[in-house]
C-alpha cells in the first residue's frame, strides 16, 4: 500500500519536518517541474473552492495534469456508486488522489482500497492534514522555528478541526497554549487529556485582551453559527472574540495573527494592514505546502 | 451454604459452556452476540445475583455447546469481568478470564451517524483506549464510541 495522508498523525515528527523544508524550496523555485506527464486526480464530493483552487494550483506548478470533479452531483456517484467504486476507478487513471468528503472516515477507507497515494482534503469534521501542516509552515516561516512557540486559540476550540489538529502537530515542538474561548465551545477533555499526557502547558481564559499580550502565534477561528441553538447567545459569543486593531499595541514584536479562513467578523478588518496581520500570505503558503505533500508522497523529492 | 433456601440451585452442566460474572444489565447483549436465541440447546440463565466482583451478575450455561473462541473478545468489551468454562464430564476443563483487545474489528457499530462505515460496506475497526471504562475510537472516523453508545452488530 502507498503511503497516505490521511491525518496529521500519519506523518511523525521528521516526515512534518521534511515537509516543513520541501516547502521552503517550493516556495523559492515554484515552477520546478516534478510530475511531467503525470495525472492527479481532486474528487471533491463537497464543494471547497478554496481548497481545490490550491491543491490544483500546487499540481499545475508542479507540471502535473488534473482530473477529477468540484462536486459530486453530475458524477456516477449521485447514479449510487458507492465510494469503494469510485476510488477503485479513479485509482486506475490517476498517479494521486486528492479527495474531501461530507463523510468522516471518508479519506482512510479510501486509502485502504486505492492503489495510488490518497490526500485528505477535508472528511468532514474529522481531518484535514493539508491545512495542519500549511499552519505549520506558516508558523515555521514567521517565527523561525517550531520549538517552544506560545499559542493563543480563540473562537470554536470545541468543533474547529484545525485547531484539534494543529496541537496534535504541535505536540512534537513543545508549544505551550492559551484556549479563549465562550464557555459552550471550550476545548473537549479529550484534547486537554492529550496535552497533559504529553506535559504540555495550557491555560483556558475568557480574557482575550489579556491572552495575546505574550503570544507568539494567534490562532483565530470563526464561530459558526449552526453551532447554537439560541441565536441571541451565538450574537452575544460572536461580538465578544472579535479581535481589533487597537487590542494590538501591546502585543509582541514576533506575534503573527493566522486564521484557516474564511474570516467572518472576529478579525475587523482594521487588522489586515497591520505587519502582524499573516492570514492571506497564510493562504498563500498553503500551495508551497501543498506542492511539498504531493511530491513527497510521489517520491518525486 | 448451609441455608439452601438462599442459595440459587442450577443443575450441574454435563457438556457445555459457563459464562460467568457477567454484569447483569449486559445478559441480553451477550445472548444476542452469541445468538442464544436462536439455538435449540438447552440453556439456563440467572441473572440479578450477587457478586464479590461486580455489582449484580448475571450466569448463562449452555449446554452441548463450545462457545466460538472468536467470540471471546466481542464478549469482553461487554462484559470484561467474565469468565468462561469449558465443561466436559461434569468437570471444568478449561477456564478464561477474558482479556479486553487492544483493537476491534467488527461486532460494534460507530456512534458517530456521520461515520463512513455507517454509509459504505466497511467493517467497523477500534482501537481500544480505555480498557476499564471500555471506549473505543474508531479507526476510520477517529471520533469515540464509550461503552453506554455500544450497540451490536453481527
Amino acid at each position: 500500500m502507498s503511503k497516505s495522508l490521511v491525518s496529521i498523525s500519519d506523518f511523525n515528527k521528521e516526515e512534518i519536518l521534511k515537509i516543513m523544508e520541501l516547502a521552503a524550496h517550493f516556495e523559492k523555485n515554484p515552477g520546478e517541474q516534478l510530475l511531467h506527464g503525470r495525472v492527479l486526480a481532486t474528487l471533491f464530493f463537497e464543494p471547497s473552492t478554496r481548497t481545490r483552487l490550491s491543491f490544483e494550483s500546487a499540481i499545475n506548478r508542479l507540471g502535473g495534469r488534473v482530473i477529477g470533479f468540484s462536486e459530486a452531483g453530475n458524477t456516477s456517484v449521485s447514479k449510487g456508486e458507492t465510494l469503494h467504486d469510485t476510488i477503485k476507478m479513479v485509482s486506475n487513471y490517476s498517479d494521486l488522489i486528492v479527495m474531501r468528503h461530507y463523510i468522516e472516515g471518508a479519506a482512510r477507507y479510501a486509502s485502504e482500497v486505492a492503489s495510488v497515494p490518497v490526500v485528505n482534503a477535508g472528511d468532514g469534521s474529522n481531518q484535514h492534514p493539508s491545512q495542519t501542516l500549511l499552519d505549520l509552515y506558516s508558523i515555521k516561516k514567521t517565527q523561525g522555528t517550531l520549538d517552544n512557540i506560545h499559542v493563543v486559540m480563540v473562537g470554536d476550540l470545541k468543533y474547529g478541526r484545525t485547531v484539534h489538529s494543529l496541537l496534535q502537530a504541535l505536540s512534537h515542538f513543545g508549544a505551550r497554549f492559551t484556549f479563549v474561548s465562550p464557555d459552550e465551545l471550550k476545548l473537549p477533555d479529550e484534547y486537554k487529556l492529550f496535552l497533559r499526557l504529553h506535559g504540555m502547558e495550557f491555560t483556558e481564559t475568557d480574557d482575550m485582551g489579556e491572552a495575546i499580550k505574550d503570544a507568539d502565534i494567534l490562532y483565530m477561528t470563526r464561530v459558526q453559527r449552526e453551532r447554537f441553538s439560541d441565536l441571541m447567545e451565538y450574537e452575544r459569543v460572536k461580538s465578544a472574540y472579535v479581535l481589533k486593531n487597537s487590542m494590538l499595541a501591546d502585543t509582541k514584536e514576533n506575534l503573527k495573527i493566522l486564521h484557516p479562513l474564511p474570516r467572518i467578523t472576529e478579525i475587523a478588518t482594521d487588522v489586515d494592514e497591520n505587519p502582524k496581520a499573516y492570514y492571506f500570505e497564510q493562504a498563500r503558503n498553503g500551495v508551497f505546502t501543498r506542492q511539498a505533500i504531493i511530491s513527497y508522497l510521489l517520491g518525486v523529492k | 451454604m448451609t441455608d439452601n433456601k438462599t442459595v440459587l440451585e442450577v443443575s450441574a452442566l454435563e457438556n457445555g459452556t459457563v459464562i460467568d460474572h457477567i454484569p447483569a444489565d449486559r445478559l441480553f447483549t451477550i445472548i444476542n452476540i452469541l445468538s442464544l436465541d436462536k439455538i435449540k440447546n438447552r440453556i439456563t440463565f440467572g441473572t440479578n445475583l450477587e457478586s464479590k466482583r461486580i455489582k449484580t451478575k448475571a450466569i448463562i450455561k449452555v449446554a452441548d455447546m463450545e462457545v466460538d473462541r472468536n467470540y471471546l473478545s466481542r464478549i469482553a468489551i461487554f462484559a470484561p469481568e467474565a469468565r468462561l468454562s469449558y465443561i466436559k464430564n461434569f468437570e471444568v476443563v478449561e477456564k478464561i478470564k477474558l482479556v479486553v483487545p487492544d483493537t476491534i474489528e467488527g461486532g460494534v457499530k460507530c456512534a458517530n451517524p456521520m461515520c463512513v462505515t455507517n454509509h459504505e460496506p466497511v467493517t467497523p475497526k477500534f482501537d481500544v483506549i480505555d480498557k476499564t471504562d471500555i471506549t473505543l475510537r474508531c479507526k476510520y472516523c477517529e471520533k469515540i464510541t464509550t461503552q453506554k453508545q455500544f450497540e451490536i452488530i453481527k
